[in-house]
């Protein structure tokens, strides 16, 4: 009982982290109706640049800020010169784009910092809270951190202005231009806190399984799996998502197919949901293009 | 000087022209009716003032050249265009999109006073303030469409068939809003109709569009009076 | 005519419409390949059937990418799916090697067809959703313990090279040169008639415009799942001739990287284009060698670079170019 109670904690903190790369990829998708293949290279990067911010002396925190601010305008900055210049050309040659992106920026990561395994710091304390014997600090701090970024953003986008132009931009872009809204700086602060929140994921799930170049590949697929169950256009959905993907993962690893087979997990959720639900639970039904 | 005028407008949706060298005017305070059948070009016309389609001539707002503008300054610029389709957010409340039209201003106190008025204009709106968008009536979205584009405190209204799909009944409602919002407020609007009896109502000046080109324009009671528009579009 | 470039101007042509020059092209491309074996050694024909291998896994993968608009980011999955029956069929029951081709093509044909279905009902997006989920996980279930005596786990399986039947005094490098030749023409000849016949228009008429095609009767849903099928017979068979070729399957030889090398072969090979898939494969197959040299990361960068570009530079590929070099030649001769 304990073991299952573990998995499940433990699951819950995996979960985080693949909700918030899930929400990344949401709110990238009701923007431009695109899937940001590119999501967890970019996270990647973010995490070794915290990496090395931290190594050269700088404390965990400030590094901490310091890589969510510089993977936001980063963010921005792909949104406006790879993207796009690409908005206008066949789905096709966007989902290559994509593709480009991702592996150019592993081959980046892997070229500037080699490919050997680092460690990476975790800001919680080692111990268990409480010396309880069933949640680490660390997972409990993941949660917590992924609660409290999630609640920044709701807040964010339900009552500010900014956030509101950005939600009419998701949904009409024609309408927004004719109240006065710069489409084009909308889009790119939304890779923008894109690529903040897969910092933020990447810098969590690091201390977990290790720095190197293949780290967000799994998280990456989960997090799909995740966003297409809980809809792909659902940004409650993608946490509600992110979370029940991390138990199944841990408990139908542990207990069903063994722990190796556990990334089946993901493919299986992707084709069950596209076969069953399409658009998973809280999603609007996946239309084809028109 | 007229607050809009538009001169040798040429404008299409890429494979050829649909409009043919248009020339329109608007007076500050004043409405100008643009009538005419489907097909004719007057939806184009409206989109090419605001820059939403490819076009070229000469488009001047208050002596200022808005035709190589981007639409999102035309609208900062204080020209409302309330969409064919009525373009509403329909995801968000009727607050938001209310709120939506106000983006661009940055006096809080005007906004708040325009809530105010759109409230009191439309007091349907109110009623429904935190309602989906979508869930709203026909009739109550055009006002929604409407109240967004007052929200903009604009100095030029470019209203595209705010009477289309909607009962007689609302579509008289709406007019005599429309009426009074045009007294109240000295904003000049550009109103494109298929109905001509209602639109020549409210406006007055008024040309005539047949594929892309005008055929007749003058005030609102010389276009009523001539007999080939009376037998055309009047029903006379 | 899908294989033609825009802009490229009429040229004389033999009576079936193909280009005098192309023609004469292809005849001497051929005529060069059969004769190889005589002037090489056996380390380059080996390379040589490697490429000619992978122009086969190219050619399926574009028959869905480039002719039916639809992505697939897993195809590396199929190739292993291909090279792994082939093995298995071989080691553990001791089928001949030409026998296990069919049955690498026709498991990887059923394995697409009834992975296609579900997603290519929706947005292309969702199949290359799901086909990059597929290229991910399939490496970890080859190496699954649980079916380790089948597939030699983490430490694969190991083949010896067929030798040339008939007592032909060929060395198995060479055989097996000759031997991916003959299905890769046969696959070219077979993949050209698909593309020219009324298959082919009908998946190019779904890629350009669905709706329309749907409205004219065309089985939108049917004809992307048999055209995946397809696509995955070619790239099985063409693992299996890896297998065979390379002597040796092990999970890590099959990732993602892999199916990413694919769609990059298509993209410099040119996408709808079937000469595309030569040019391609001799791009997979040398970058990754001579990048591979400067640095570890060097062949992700180069091929992240290729595909970002593609779009802005050269959007038909090394066949496009070809075919613009090529017709504005005739004119420059004449002046």
């Amino acid at each position: 009982m304990e073991e299952f109670l573990h998995q499940v904690v433990s699951g819950l903190a995996n979960g985080g982290v693949y909700a918030s790369v899930a929400l990344a990829l949401v709110m990238i998708y009701r923007a431009t109706h695109l899937v940001n293949f590119a999501q967890g290279e970019m996270a990647l990067c973010s995490t070794y640049l915290a990496s090395a911010l931290i190594e050269a002396g700088v404390p965990y925190w400030l590094a901490f800020s310091a890589t969510v601010g510089i993977s936001f305008a980063a963010g921005m900055l792909i949104e406006r010169v790879i993207i796009r210049p690409a908005a206008r050309a066949p789905v096709l040659s966007v989902v290559i784009v994509f593709i480009g992106l991702m592996v150019a920026l592993n081959s980046l990561a892997s070229w500037v910092f080699g490919t050997t395994i680092r460690t990476f710091p975790s800001p919680f304390p080692a111990r268990p809270p409480f010396g309880n014997h069933y949640i680490g600090s660390h997972e409990l701090g993941v949660v917590g951190v992924t609660l409290g970024m999630m609640l920044l953003l709701y807040t964010f986008f339900r009552h500010t202005s900014l956030g509101l132009a950005m939600r009419a931009v998701a949904q009409n872009q024609a309408s927004s231009r004719l109240v006065g809204i710069r489409v084009g700086r909308m889009l790119a602060l939304g890779w923008g806190l894109a690529a903040a929140v897969g910092a933020v994921a990447g810098m969590m799930v690091a201390p977990v399984v290790f720095l190197d170049p293949s780290m967000m590949g799994g998280v990456l697929l989960y997090a799909f799996a995740a966003a297409l169950l809980g809809g792909i256009d659902s940004p409650g959905g993608a946490v509600v998502g992110g979370f029940v993907v991390g138990v199944l993962e841990n408990v139908v690893g542990a207990y069903l197919i063994g722990t190796e087979l556990k990334l089946t997990v993901a493919l299986a959720l992707i084709v069950g949901v596209l076969v069953l639900r399409p658009a998973g639970l809280f999603g609007s039904v996946a239309a084809t293009r028109v | 000087m007229s607050l809009l005028a538009v001169r040798s407008l040429y404008a299409g949706y890429g494979q050829g022209d649909v409009l043919h060298g248009i020339d329109v005017d608007v007076a500050a305070g004043g409405v100008t009716a643009v009538l005419g059948s489907n097909g004719a070009g007057k939806t184009t016309l409206l989109r090419a003032v605001t820059g939403m389609v490819d076009h070229r001539g000469e488009v001047t707002l208050q002596g200022r050249r808005i035709d190589k503008t981007p639409t999102e300054d035309i609208a900062r610029l204080g020209v409302a265009h309330v969409p064919e389709g009525r373009g509403t957010f329909v995801h968000l409340t009727t607050e938001e999109n209310l709120r939506l039209g106000a983006y661009s201003r940055r006096d809080r106190p005007g906004v708040a006073a325009d809530f105010d008025r759109v409230y009191q204009y439309f007091p349907r709106l109110a009623e429904r303030r935190a309602q989906q968008a979508g869930t709203l009536s026909g009739g109550e979205q055009q006002m929604l469409a409407i109240g967004r584009g007052l929200m903009l405190r604009p100095k030029l209204v470019v209203m595209d068939e705010p009477s289309f799909g909607l009962a007689p009944l609302v579509v008289e409602e709406i007019y005599r809003i429309l009426r009074d919002v045009s007294a109240a407020e000295r904003m000049g609007i550009l109103l494109v109709e298929q109905n001509a009896v209602i639109a020549l109502q409210l406006a007055d000046h008024a040309c005539v569009l047949e594929t892309g080109r005008v055929v007749m324009s003058g005030t609102a009671q010389e276009v009523r009076a001539d007999e080939s528009i009376r037998r055309a579009y009047l029903g006379l | 005519m899908v294989e033609s470039a825009p802009g490229i101007h009429p040229t004389p042509t033999t009576r079936t419409g193909v280009p005098r020059w192309r023609t004469a092209a292809v005849v001497i491309a051929v005529v060069a390949a059969c004769a190889l074996p005589l002037a090489a050694d056996d380390y380059r024909v080996f390379q040589v059937t490697l490429v000619v291998i992978d122009a086969v896994a190219l050619l399926g993968l574009n028959l869905l990418t480039g002719y039916g608009g639809q992505i697939s980011l897993g195809h590396g999955a199929f190739f292993g799916i291909g090279a792994y029956t082939t093995a298995i069929l071989v080691h553990r029951f001791g089928f001949p090697y030409w026998a296990t081709l069919p049955c690498a093509g026709a498991v990887c044909m059923v394995a697409g067809f009834l992975f296609g279905l579900p997603a290519l009902r929706f947005d292309g997006l969702y199949l290359a959703l799901a086909t990059f989920a597929l290229g991910v996980v399939l490496p970890q279930v080859f190496k699954f313990r649980g079916i380790e005596s089948f597939t030699g786990g983490v430490e694969g399986i190991s083949l010896d090279k067929p030798h040339a039947p008939l007592g032909l005094p060929l060395s198995p490098d060479q055989w097996l040169y000759l031997l991916s030749l003959g299905v890769a023409a046969a696959g070219f000849l077979v993949a050209r008639n698909i593309v020219r016949g009324p298959t082919g228009r009908a998946i190019v008429a779904i890629r350009d415009s669905p709706i329309a095609a749907a409205s004219v009767g065309i089985d939108t849903a049917m004809y992307k799942s048999v055209t995946f099928g397809i696509s995955a017979l070619y790239t099985g068979v063409a693992g299996g001739l890896s297998a065979l070729a390379v002597q040796f399957v092990g999970p890590d030889s099959f990732s993602a990287f892999l199916s990413i090398s694919l769609l990059v072969g298509i993209v410099v090979g040119g996408l709808a284009s079937l000469s595309g898939a030569i040019y391609g494969a001799i791009f997979i197959q040398f970058v990754p060698n001579v990048a591979g040299d400067l640095s570890k990361a060097a062949p992700g960068a180069v091929y992240g670079l290729v595909l970002l570009l593609s779009i802005y530079a050269l959007p038909f590929g090394v066949s496009g170019l070809v075919k613009r070099i090529a017709s504005a030649l005739p004119r420059r001769l004449k002046k």
